[in-house]
């Protein structure tokens, strides 16, 4: 049974569409990410999803569930972190959890055994008993995902969850979620990192003016968009044409060579491309100014799948 | 009780709690909850007092009732700035995607700022008498004086919670909450008789609810007379029934209101 099924969801403010036929399938125990810049509808895809928000038209079931129909059943059986960590400030990280786990209609003493538990878990029990206004950006968005597992969901929507969190932060919150989709629970999250996506995510789905426009797994969209390229920018333009008959023999394809720049760029598969490169450059003695290997951003995504740059200036 | 209540009630406990806990950890919304009626019990025993002449009592004793019925009015702009504060900070949001009653976060607010208002009345109390005021009846009355303030203090704080709900962020909750008060409130025999008003102004401060509990509480703690007030109009001879008629009314009609805007708040 999939977990998570949403047909042709519209929805509109005034003459805006936030939404306009978004469909999505999500399988049991898989990781789904919505990828996206500001503005495409990820968001209010959650909030449909999450019964926060009412859909002008669709169709949305969870676990089977008809959420539009049923709110209150769906809420019991899904957790929400949004892109805002919305915990309370003044309460202790410990005191969040329990009131979370009460509101979830945990009895009493199982709250506070579940708070524990999650507080360990996530690294918080050292300051499990200070107001959570201390807490660094990470330690809030853990306590935020802690949130919204206390009742063991079956269903976790995550919007943009490592959005504003330095590297290690965002490292530490991947590995959180990598382990909660290893004991069984579906996960739905949003961002508008393709890296994000391609680490987590079984399934992707591109989302642009509210509705997917391409989708896949990672390595099926990379193929798409052409995977990794290497750039050289050469120091003598009369070395340009052996540069690029070397790039040629590594990557096996025509590299584009701009002479104006005496830039050349190739399309690759690996890292082992720019080694090599690296290592032949300096035995034919050839002088290199600049050398890089760029990974797909979502910015390329965009530009591969729609021949128009990410419109990440608008506001969601 | 039906399943509905029962989880009404125990999430409301649940989210009254979080707010107390709120308050204790920070102090300055009670402190200055407390500050601002005693500021009021001076300015107006010894500024205004000393101008303002009332026929029969004096004008201490005839102020108490007013600085009541006003603190705990004024006392209501913590709930709307509460949540919009909720509201602001997506925790409102938070709330909605749990399996909870509904109802339950505004009952968990208007309940912790009740207990708010009723530690305010308690300080203010205390003051009064320092000033000079007395109860003057019996227990009873002193106690159902008292029970009508607070009944009144809850039903305030379902106006304030619809206009917390209502607005954009916690800036504008901060005057929004408040501005309606002052009409609302001197627009009353609160501080001075109604007797020599204009004649539209008496009307509608004659009909005002904080006139119907001023009245009242003037009656149940004994600060008034048939000089001050020969009682000729209808609200003024049945103030104590009008008073709970009008908590009754504000109950009825902003409970649902609020807890409609409540569904909707966030679902823009």
């Amino acid at each position: 049974m999939p977990a998570i099924v949403a047909e042709a969801i519209v929805k509109t403010y005034g003459k805006v569409t936030a939404l306009d036929g978004l469909d999505i399938d999500v399988e049991e125990g898989t990781v789904f990410g919505l990828l996206g810049p500001n503005g495409a509808g990820k968001t209010t895809a959650v909030r449909v999803l999450t019964t926060l928000l009412r859909p002008d038209s669709g169709r949305v079931e969870i676990a089977g569930i008809d959420v539009l129909a049923h709110p209150e059943r769906a809420r019991r059986i899904i957790g929400v972190s949004g892109q805002q960590a919305a915990v309370d400030d003044y309460l202790t990280g410990r005191e969040n959890l329990e009131m979370f786990g009460e509101l979830y209609q945990l009895p009493r003493t199982k709250a506070r055994a579940r708070a524990n538990e999650l507080l360990e878990h996530f690294d918080l029990a050292a300051a499990a008993d200070r107001p959570v206004k201390g807490y660094s950006g990470g330690m809030r968005r853990r306590l935020d995902l802690a949130g919204a597992i206390v009742s063991r969901p079956r269903v976790l929507f995550l919007d943009e969850p490592t959005t504003g969190l330095d590297p290690r932060s965002r490292n530490d919150l991947w590995e959180v979620i990598t382990d909660l989709v290893r004991l069984g629970t579906t996960v739905l999250l949003t961002t508008q990192y393709l890296e994000e996506a391609d680490r987590l995510a079984n399934d992707i789905a591109v989302v642009d003016h509210g509705s997917v426009i391409a989708r896949g797994t990672a390595d099926e969209l990379k193929r798409r968009i052409g995977g990794e390229r290497l750039d050289v920018v050469v120091a003598q333009r009369s070395q340009l044409e052996i540069a690029a008959a070397t790039l040629r023999a590594i990557a096996g394809a025509e590299p584009v060579v701009d002479a104006r720049t005496r830039e050349i760029s190739v399309p690759v598969r690996g890292i082992g491309a720019l080694t090599e490169a690296v290592r032949r450059f300096d035995e034919i003695g050839l002088e290199v100014l600049d050398i890089a290997l760029h990974r797909p951003s979502l910015d390329d995504v965009f530009l591969a799948l729609t021949g128009h740059a990410a419109d990440t200036g608008t506001n969601p | 009780m039906s399943l509905g209540m029962r989880s009404a009630l125990h999430d409301g406990v649940v989210v009254t709690r979080r707010n107390i806990l709120k308050m204790k950890r920070l102090p300055d919304i009670v402190v200055f909850a407390t500050i601002q009626p005693i500021m009021f019990v001076l300015l107006f025993s010894y500024v205004f007092g000393s101008a303002i002449t009332v026929p029969g009592v004096s004008y201490r004793e005839f102020l108490m009732a007013g600085i009541f019925a006003q603190t705990v009015a004024f006392g209501s702009a913590n709930t709307c700035i509460g949540l919009a504060d909720d509201l602001q900070k997506g925790i409102i949001e938070r709330f909605r995607s749990l399996p909870m009653s509904r109802g339950a976060v505004l009952i968990g607010r208007t309940t912790a700022d009740l207990l708010n208002n009723f530690f305010v009345v308690v300080v203010l109390t205390g003051s009064g008498l320092v000033v000079g005021w007395r109860i003057r009846t019996s227990v009873l009355d002193a106690i159902a004086g008292l029970v009508l303030l607070l009944l009144f203090a809850y039903s305030m704080s379902w106006i304030s919670a619809l206009v917390g709900l209502s607005v954009r962020s916690v800036e504008v909750a901060q005057s929004a909450g408040f501005i309606w008060l002052f009409p609302f409130t001197f627009v009353s025999n609160a501080f001075v008789p109604t007797a020599g008003m204009p004649r539209v102004l008496r009307l509608v401060s004659e009909w005002n609810p904080i006139t119907a509990v001023t009245t009242a509480l003037r009656k149940l703690f004994g600060n008034t007379n048939e000089q001050l007030a020969p009682y000729t109009s209808w609200p003024d001879r049945h103030a104590i029934v009008l008073a709970f008629a009008w908590c009754a009314v504000i109950l009825g009609v902003f409970v649902p209101l609020s807890v409609r805007r409540y569904r909707i708040a966030t679902s823009r």
